[in-house]
């Protein structure tokens, strides 16, 4: 019996160690273990045995028997993970080929610059303001200290809707100053104000009839030229880099006194002079300066007590340059290649 | 403002370099436009010597000159011109030589005979017979009696060595329209001695001018002041050569002695002139007033002038002589028989001036000059000027005396010093020594705390004023950057801002991309999409004085500003193409100057793909990402712009709020597209009204829901959306959901039919439902169906 037992362990041992698949194993565990199987009929002969045989040959059986199921079930493990590395295989993808598309649209080039320039103005403290394209001139210009006869309300810059000259198409975003200011009345001010402007000029590369600009103003007491220069070269670097050099220039705007133009070196020739600034060295960049006491006692609000800044920003030209686009017809043309080039 | 530097270096003397210069003006406030060395075009040209000059051997008109150009060996030139002599100094452009407008000269051969270069024209240096009066027209420049000498740069002969500065004004700085006055911030801004010149007159022509001339202002509200001063016994001629060299320079051509002193005397004093031919000056009378009842001038350019009853005039003693600081009248023109002269040195309203050159379109140095308003002291000194010029010239002899009328001198004005309002304003620390000595370079004196401004500087009439002349000579850039202190305020965007934004990400998820589009359209818009002719919206904001037709009015709807780009990108021949523009309209509203200006987000979209239902599919989706409210959808068959059967209506809280669907075919051919188009045109600014309030958290389900589907038979004109709103009314509280998930007609159905089929999902907070829940729930839904609708369960 003790051969019988031996054998048949050697057997299945063998049988194991070449079946392949998950259903070779069962017809095995079938043929060894099963009611009608090898060791269960070696099993039932036990009851032949002499009483002293029959607990050595009991555990040599429960032994053979253990071992068995063991490697089977080892056996059984190993076939399953061959099975599954090669269905895995066969399942296997060129990971070359393009994934499904999933259209994204793209933001128009000119508003991504834009929300740049209103989150920096945000981080500081700033509101986002808007406000009537069609305007009065007295906003657009008497309250921003430009008399009537002043070049800039002549009906070849302006475009006007009424023959008394008294309501127009804004020619800037300074309009939005006298209107915070009446809104909010109580400094503390900070607002930034985007949005269309209009002025007669014909379309070219660099001129459209239709233009945006972002309005900045301040207003606050304490208020210095100092902070002037600290919040827009906060901008400035924000946009170009840390490393972009800022210079301010004295300039005259009616409402702004003392009034400043800020310009940034040029980032081609840092200074040296090239096409990109027209030889210059530098790029302008905006418009700037101290709110005009006239303005501020125009809005019923004290220049001995508060003091502010203003500051205006061609948002095209910023545009174009934050994405070396040459031509300012592409931005209003809108075609797709273009756009989804951003 | 063109000035020459040469010409300038006679008030200021500065030797920096051109670069120098441009940076140290700019940064002090006068900005530099351009710098241009005037001896940059014409290059390698030099004064010749003709050694021999011989017939050219296959020629019968050229001939084949030896020049002296200063080297060891003369060069070799042929000419076609018959003015050369031995013995003549000439102008020889030398191989690889450049000419006037960039004409390149090298060596070659002229029928066989090798030319190494060529002899030049006056023309062919850029000048014309007014530079050069003794040149000869047609032939060679002949310099023999120009004081140049062999070898010389011809740049040097011409005056050309030197460079011209083009400076950008500003509005408040009149002064600096003239030499003296950039001459002064040029001393200011290198902090060196101006050299002024007070005009010696030695008036001692015969003649008493007040018997000879009279000058009356009847519109004394437009004319500050009037200078007048005779000249008699003049000889008109040509202008010395410095003279003509520095008017060329400014970008003036001569004329002759009597118009060049004028000329010259604006530039440097910023103050126009006329002369008048005094024989053609009835009666000796002079009179500035209003055109009136004269209606025509023929200006100097020959040109006809129409006049208006207001535009300012002088006259003699019966008609209009010249138009009032824009241009003399041809009636009066110095001409080179004049014996006689008036100078006029006068101040004349800047705004009358640009109104009457703007409404006759002939805007002049002078009338540009007086728009500015400049000042009314300058008139005196500078007629004197002009006469000293005269006599230095020995153009004619000056009568003692001059004529002035003044009908508004501005006040002296004064104000305080105030250092610390200063500091404060700018932030910095500027000692009140330092500010004083910034304004005496200005020429603006303080005395004992007291600015006395002077006549020239009507800009400076506040404290902010004279902060900014403090810091333009501290220097812009030594002022401090600091950041702000004081109160914080709390930035961001508003709540419309903040649904915008969301809304443009949401349209961007969905494929479509950002446009922008002008404001203005033609009003030919409203029939390119079949506007009816009684809507509303015909009614637009007009402009007045448009650049054209095409941008003359301002759009009250936004749909043809995206069929506009559509169609372009159709053209452009661009397959798929998916749009939005979040824009404006502008809505006149009756009795209000301005108009309405709400936001409209319009969609567009043509190509693969492309249907109402992916179109109604991005506008739920819209409503989802800014959390609007319930919404409904109506067909509109009565829209022109759309395809009747495939336009709907948005509501919202029972507010229409929207309109999209397929654009008319027509609408669409209108604008060039052979394909469908369709277009979504939400009222932004309405659905701002409709949004949902902010979610709060609402418990996940403990139990689980139940499915039913129901397909419904019904006529082919009851809706879905009938039949869903009939199924939620009659479900209750129990229908959580209902989904539309098939329609079919065919087999099985009769025709004019259709089975629409709906899954339900039915759920209770409380309990896990059981049929004797459910199937109250179906039975009362169909019942309403076949009641409501005449449908049942198929």
């Amino acid at each position: 019996m003790k051969e019988q037992l031996e054998k048949i362990r050697a057997s299945a041992m063998e049988a194991l160690a070449l079946a392949r698949e998950a259903t070779d194993l069962e017809a095995l565990r079938v043929k060894v273990l099963g009611k009608k199987g090898e060791l269960t009929a070696v099993l039932k002969m036990m009851g032949k045995l002499s009483p002293e045989e029959r607990p050595v040959m009991g555990q040599l059986a429960n032994e053979t028997r253990a071992a068995i199921e063991a490697e089977l079930e080892h056996r059984r493990q190993e076939i399953a993970a061959a099975a599954m590395e090669r269905k895995l295989a066969e399942e296997a993808v060129d990971v070359t080929i393009p994934g499904e598309e999933i259209a994204m649209g793209h933001k128009h080039p000119m508003n991504t610059a834009l929300d740049e320039a209103k989150e920096i103005f945000i981080g500081m403290g700033f509101q986002i303001l808007e406000g009537p394209e069609v305007e009065l001139a007295d906003y657009n210009f008497t309250k921003l200290n430009t008399e009537e006869g002043h070049p800039a309300r002549d009906w070849s810059d302006t475009f006007y809707l009424k023959e008394d000259s008294s309501v127009l198409l804004r020619t800037q975003t300074s309009p939005m100053q006298i209107r915070a200011m009446e809104a909010i009345k109580e400094p503390p001010i900070r607002i930034l104000a985007p949005g269309r402007v209009y002025r007669k000029d014909e379309v070219d590369a660099t001129h459209s009839p239709m233009f945006h600009q972002i309005e900045g103003l301040v207003i606050d007491k304490g208020i210095t030229m100092a902070d002037l220069k600290g919040t827009l070269e906060t901008l400035v670097k924000s946009l170009y880099g840390e490393d972009s050099v800022v210079r301010f220039r004295p300039h005259h705007f009616p409402f702004t006194e003392p009034s400043c133009e800020v310009d940034v070196q040029c980032f081609k020739c840092h200074g040296a002079g090239c096409p990109t600034c027209k030889g210059e060295g530098w790029i302008e960049l905006l418009g700037a300066g101290m709110v005009h006491p006239k303005v501020l006692e125009g809005c019923g609000i004290d220049p001995e007590v508060y003091s502010g800044f203003a500051f205006g920003i061609g948002l095209e030209r910023m545009a174009m340059r934050r994405f070396q686009i040459s031509d300012l017809r592409l931005i209003f043309e809108n075609d797709i290649r273009f756009l989804q080039q951003f | 403002m063109n000035i020459s530097r040469k010409w300038l270096n006679e008030f200021v003397e500065i030797n920096a370099s051109d670069r120098e210069y441009d940076e140290v003006m700019t940064i002090a406030g006068q900005k530099v436009e351009t710098v241009t060395r005037l001896d940059e075009t014409i290059r390698n040209v030099k004064v010749g010597k003709v050694l021999s000059i011989v017939r050219h051997e296959n020629s019968d008109h050229m001939w084949v000159c030896q020049i002296d150009v200063g080297e060891d060996e003369p060069v070799q030139i042929v000419t076609g011109a018959q003015n050369v002599h031995e013995g003549d100094l000439v102008p020889a452009a030398l191989h690889n030589s450049y000419l006037a407008g960039g004409v390149h000269i090298t060596k070659g051969k002229l029928r066989g005979v090798a030319s190494n270069g060529m002899l030049c024209s006056i023309q062919e240096l850029g000048l014309t017979k007014n530079d050069f009066p003794d040149a000869c027209e047609d032939g060679i420049w002949i310099l023999n009696d120009e004081g140049a000498r062999v070898g010389q740069d011809i740049n040097e002969v011409i005056g050309n060595d030197d460079s011209v500065v083009e400076f950008e004004i500003t509005n408040n700085r009149p002064d600096c329209y003239s030499l003296i006055g950039l001459a002064r911030e040029t001393a200011a801004a290198f902090n060196k001695p101006l050299k002024l010149h007070e005009p010696v007159v030695k008036g001692e022509g015969e003649g008493d001018l007040s018997e000879l001339l009279s000058v009356e202002v009847p519109a004394d509200d437009l004319c500050n002041r009037y200078s007048a001063r005779m000249v008699r016994n003049v000889k008109i001629g040509p202008s010395p050569k410095w003279m003509r060299e520095r008017l060329r320079a400014a970008g003036i051509r001569p004329i002759n002695n009597i118009v060049d002193i004028t000329n010259y005397v604006m530039v440097e004093y910023g103050q126009p002139m006329h002369a008048f031919d005094y024989r053609y000056i009835t009666s000796g009378k002079i009179v500035v007033r209003r055109a009136g009842s004269d209606t025509e001038v023929t200006t100097l350019d020959g040109v006809v002038r129409k006049l208006q009853p207001d535009m300012l005039v002088i006259a003699d003693d019966n008609r209009p002589v010249a138009l009032a600081g824009i241009m003399g009248g041809e009636n009066s023109e110095i001409v080179d028989d004049t014996t006689d002269v008036v100078f006029e040195s006068a101040n004349f309203d800047g705004t009358s001036v640009r109104k009457t050159a703007l409404a006759l379109g002939m805007r002049t140095e002078s009338s540009a000059k007086f728009e500015k308003n400049i000042d009314p002291m300058l008139t005196l000194p500078a007629v004197n000027r002009a006469c000293e010029l005269v006599e230095l010239l020995g153009a004619g002899e000056v009568l003692s005396g001059v004529i002035d009328i003044l009908n508004y001198v501005p006040e002296p004005f004064t104000l305080p010093l105030e250092p610390d309002k200063i500091n404060a304003l700018l932030g910095t620390n500027i000692p009140e020594a330092d500010m004083i000595e910034y304004l005496a370079r200005e020429q603006v004196p303080v005395e004992n705390g007291i600015i006395r401004v002077p006549s020239w500087r009507p800009d400076l009439r506040r404290m902010a004023d004279i902060a900014e002349e403090v810091a333009r000579f501290y220097g812009y850039n030594e002022i401090p950057t600091t950041l702000m202190r004081g109160a914080t305020t709390r930035g961001g965007y508003s709540e419309q801002q903040k649904v915008e934004n969301k809304a443009g990400a949401a349209a961007r998820a969905m494929g479509m991309s950002e446009i922008i589009t002008y404001s203005f359209v033609s009003p030919s818009v409203c029939d390119l999409i079949r506007m009816p002719e009684d809507d509303v919206r015909r009614n637009m904001v007009k402009i007045l004085n448009p650049l054209g037709e095409d941008t003359s009015v301002m759009r009250t709807t936004a749909l043809p500003s995206m069929l506009d780009i559509l169609s372009r990108n159709y053209a452009y021949h661009n397959k798929a193409v998916k749009l939005y523009e979040l824009a404006k309209i502008y809505l006149p509203v009756e009795g209000e100057a301005l108009p309405y200006e709400p936001k409209m987000l319009v969609f567009g979209a043509y190509g693969p793909g492309e249907s109402f239902f992916a179109m109604k599919g991005r506008v739920e989706a819209l409503l989802k990402a800014i959390r609007a409210g319930e919404a409904r959808f109506e067909a509109d068959k009565q829209n022109p712009s759309y395809h009747p059967g495939r336009c709907a209506r948005l509501i919202v809280d029972g507010k229409c709020v929207g309109t999209f669907g397929q654009v008319h075919p027509q609408v669409a051919k209108n604008y060039g597209m052979d394909c469908e188009v369709y277009t979504a045109e939400l009222h932004f600014t309405d659905l701002m009204t409709v949004l949902a309030p902010e979610p709060t958290f609402t418990a996940l389900p403990k139990y689980p829901g139940v499915s039913r589907d129901l397909a419904i038979v019904c006529r082919e004109d009851v809706t879905v959306g009938a039949l869903e709103d009939c199924i939620r009314n009659a479900g209750g509280k129990l229908l959580r959901e209902i989904k539309l998930f098939d329609i079919y007609r065919g087999v099985g159905i009769l025709p004019g039919c259709k089975s629409v089929a709906f899954s339900l999902r039915l759920r209770a907070d409380d309990r896990t439902l059981a049929d004797t829940d459910i199937d109250p729930v179906i039975s009362r839904i169909l019942k309403a169906l076949a009641s409501e609708l005449n449908a049942s369960l198929r």
